[in-house]
C-alpha cells in the first residue's frame, strides 16, 4: 500500500523532538518535568524506576495528555497547540499499560473499530486488520470474543490495534506484562521488525527486554533523563561493584545510583 | 506447439520413484508435469494404493484450514459501534425505562389538580444523561485507546450525542403526547447543547453533573413542592429555551478544536 504520503521526503529530523517538556499527571504532581528528547527511526527502550514518569510520557506522546509547559513536535507537528492533530493522529499507534475492551467483541470486530477510529479507508480495512492480527500470531482467535481470551492473548490484541494503521510513531507501554517467555521473544523479534520502519517507542521495567529487542536506551528518572544511547553504551557504565545480574543491568543501577540511595 | 507427452510406461515408472531412469528424462518429465494437467492427472492415476491414501489424508487434514470461514454470526454492536458504545446502552436503557415509569405516574398516581407533568419535569435532562455517559472515563473501558484516535473528539462526541437523542426524542415523543411537542423537544436540545458546550469546558460528565443539579434544585423541586407547573416549561419560555439551544450550538462550534483533548472526556 505504497501512497504518495508514504514515499514524501519527510519535513522533520526527528519522529519525536521535546525540548523543556514539562506535563502534568493530574492537576499538581509534575510528572515529565523539562525533557530535551530527540528520537528518530528505532527501537526505543523506555527505562526507569516506577513512578519515573514513563506512564505520563507516553500518554504525551500519545496527544492524550496536553503539554503543560515546553514543546513537543510529533513528526513535525506541534502538539498541544490549536492546530487540528487528525492528521498526526492518524500516524500513530499507542497500546497504555491498562486498557479495556469491549468484552462482546471478537478480536477482529475490536481491531476493526479501532481502524474505523483511526480513520483507515474504508476499503483497506478488513486486509489491514487480518494482516495485524496475523503479526501478533492471533489469526485463529481472530473471531473469537475478547472475554474468551487469555492475559497474554488480549495484550497481543492491543498490540495489533496499535500496529493496524502501519503507524510511524508506535507506543507501547509496557506490552510485555502477561506475555509468557515464547510470547515475549516473538514480540521482541516483531519489535525490531517494525523499527526498520517507525519510530518505536517501548516503556519497560525489563531491563532483558531492552537489551534485546531496543537499538536506543533512553534512561528516565523523577521525570528527567538521565541517559541516552545504546544498549552497548549502558552496558559500559556500569562495573562490577554496581548491583545487578547482567551488564546492562549494573549499567542501570550505576547510572540511577547518582546522586541518591539505593532505594 | 505440438507437445509430446511422457509415455505412460515413463510416467508411471517415475511415479513408482525408479532409480534407474535417466536423469535427463526424469528433468523433461517433471518440468512437463508442471505445464500439462493432463499428465499430472494420469500421473495420480498410476500412484499406488498407500501414496493415494496418504496424500487423501493430507488432504482431508488441510481442507477445512483452505475453505475459507463462514462469516461470524453479525453482531448488533459492532455496527452501532461507530454510532454508541456497550457501555452506553444500559444508559439508553435506563433513560426509557425512566420514561415510561414518569409517564405511569403521569397517567394513573398524579391527583386530578396537580398540573405538573412529571415527564415535562425530566425531558430536558434524560438525553444528558446519555451524553454524561457517551465519553465517561469511568464507565468506558476503551477510554483511554479511544482519546488517542484521530476520530476522538467533537466527531465522536456528536455521534455519540446523536444517538442518544435517536433514542430519547421517540421515546418523549411517545411519552409527551398529550402536550405540545415543542414544550418538551426545545428545553431537551437546549440542554443537550448546552452539555456539549459546558463539556468542553469542564468535561462532558462534569457537565451533565452540574445542570442535572441545577435543573434539579431550581425547578423540579419547587415545582414538585407547590404542586405547580414550573415558570421555565411555559409557552412563554419556549423563546428563551431556542435562544439557548443556539447559544449551546455556537458554543460548540467555536470551541469544537477544545474537544480532541482528554479535558473534554474527564
Amino acid at each position: 500500500m505504497t501512497n504518495a504520503v508514504d514515499t514524501a521526503p519527510t519535513t522533520y529530523a526527528w519522529e519525536i523532538k521535546a525540548s523543556g517538556l514539562v506535563v502534568r499527571a493530574g492537576a499538581r504532581k509534575v510528572a515529565v518535568d523539562g525533557l530535551d528528547l530527540s528520537l528518530g527511526t528505532g527501537v526505543h527502550g523506555l527505562l526507569g524506576p516506577n513512578g519515573a514518569g514513563k506512564t505520563t510520557l507516553i500518554r504525551a506522546l500519545a496527544t492524550v495528555l496536553r503539554p503543560a509547559g515546553g514543546a513537543l513536535d510529533l513528526l513535525g507537528t506541534a502538539v498541544g497547540g490549536r492546530a487540528d492533530q487528525r492528521e498526526l493522529r492518524r500516524r500513530i499507534g499507542y497500546l497504555p499499560q491498562e486498557f479495556g475492551y469491549y468484552k462482546r467483541f471478537t478480536v477482529r470486530e475490536f481491531v476493526e473499530y479501532m481502524a474505523w477510529l483511526k480513520e483507515m479507508p474504508k476499503r483497506d480495512i478488513p486486509a489491514a486488520v487480518q494482516r495485524a492480527v496475523e503479526r501478533v500470531g492471533l489469526a485463529d482467535r481472530a473471531d473469537d470474543r475478547m472475554k474468551t481470551l487469555s492475559g497474554g492473548m488480549v495484550r497481543r490484541a492491543g498490540i495489533a490495534q496499535a500496529i493496524v494503521n502501519d503507524p510511524t510513531i508506535l507506543l507501547f507501554d509496557e506490552p510485555t506484562a502477561g506475555l509468557d517467555p515464547a510470547q515475549r521473544l516473538s514480540f521482541r523479534e516483531l519489535l525490531q521488525e517494525l523499527g526498520t520502519e517507525s519510530c518505536v517507542v517501548v516503556s519497560t521495567h525489563l531491563v532483558e527486554d531492552v537489551a534485546a529487542a531496543c537499538t536506543d536506551v533512553v534512561l528516565f528518572a523523577d521525570g528527567k533523563l538521565v541517559f541516552q544511547g545504546t544498549p552497548a553504551q549502558l552496558a559500559a557504565a556500569g562495573t562490577s561493584e554496581h548491583v545487578g545480574d547482567s551488564p546492562i543491568e549494573r549499567g542501570y543501577t550505576a547510572l540511577l545510583n547518582q546522586g541518591r540511595g539505593s532505594w | 506447439m505440438t507437445v509430446e507427452h511422457p509415455s505412460e510406461r515413463l510416467v508411471s515408472r517415475y511415479a513408482r520413484g525408479e532409480v534407474d531412469i535417466p536423469a535427463d528424462e526424469v528433468w523433461a518429465v517433471e518440468s512437463h508435469l508442471e505445464s500439462c494437467a493432463v499428465c499430472r492427472a494420469r500421473l495420480a492415476d498410476v500412484v499406488e494404493g498407500s501414496t493415494a491414501a496418504l496424500v487423501q489424508a493430507v488432504w482431508t487434514d488441510l481442507e477445512p484450514q483452505l475453505t475459507p470461514k463462514a462469516r461470524p454470526r453479525w453482531n448488533p454492536l459492532r455496527g452501532l459501534a461507530g454510532w454508541t458504545t456497550p457501555a452506553m446502552v444500559p444508559w439508553l436503557v435506563m433513560t426509557t425505562a425512566v420514561t415510561l415509569v414518569a409517564l405511569l405516574f403521569d397517567r394513573f398516581a398524579r391527583s386530578p389538580d396537580n398540573e405538573v407533568s412529571v415527564v415535562l419535569l425530566l425531558a430536558p435532562v434524560l438525553p444528558v444523561l446519555g451524553v454524561a455517559v457517551s465519553w465517561a472515563k469511568a464507565l468506558d473501558p476503551m477510554h483511554e485507546i479511544v482519546a488517542s484516535t484521530p476520530r476522538a473528539g467533537l466527531y465522536l462526541l456528536l455521534r455519540r450525542t446523536v444517538s442518544v437523542l435517536l433514542v430519547v426524542i421517540p421515546t418523549l415523543l411517545f411519552a409527551g403526547s398529550g402536550t405540545s411537542t415543542a414544550l418538551w423537544l426545545l428545553p431537551c436540545l437546549a440542554f443537550t447543547t448546552g452539555t456539549l458546550a459546558l463539556g468542553g469546558l469542564v468535561g462532558v460528565t462534569r457537565a451533565a453533573a452540574g445542570l442535572i443539579a441545577v435543573w434539579a434544585a431550581v425547578i423540579i423541586a419547587p415545582s414538585v413542592a407547590m404542586a405547580q407547573p414550573s415558570f421555565a416549561l411555559h409557552h412563554n419560555g419556549l423563546p428563551v429555551w431556542g435562544a439557548l439551544f443556539v447559544l449551546g450550538a455556537l458554543v460548540v462550534a467555536v470551541r469544537r478544536g477544545a474537544y480532541a483533548d482528554l479535558g473534554a472526556h474527564r
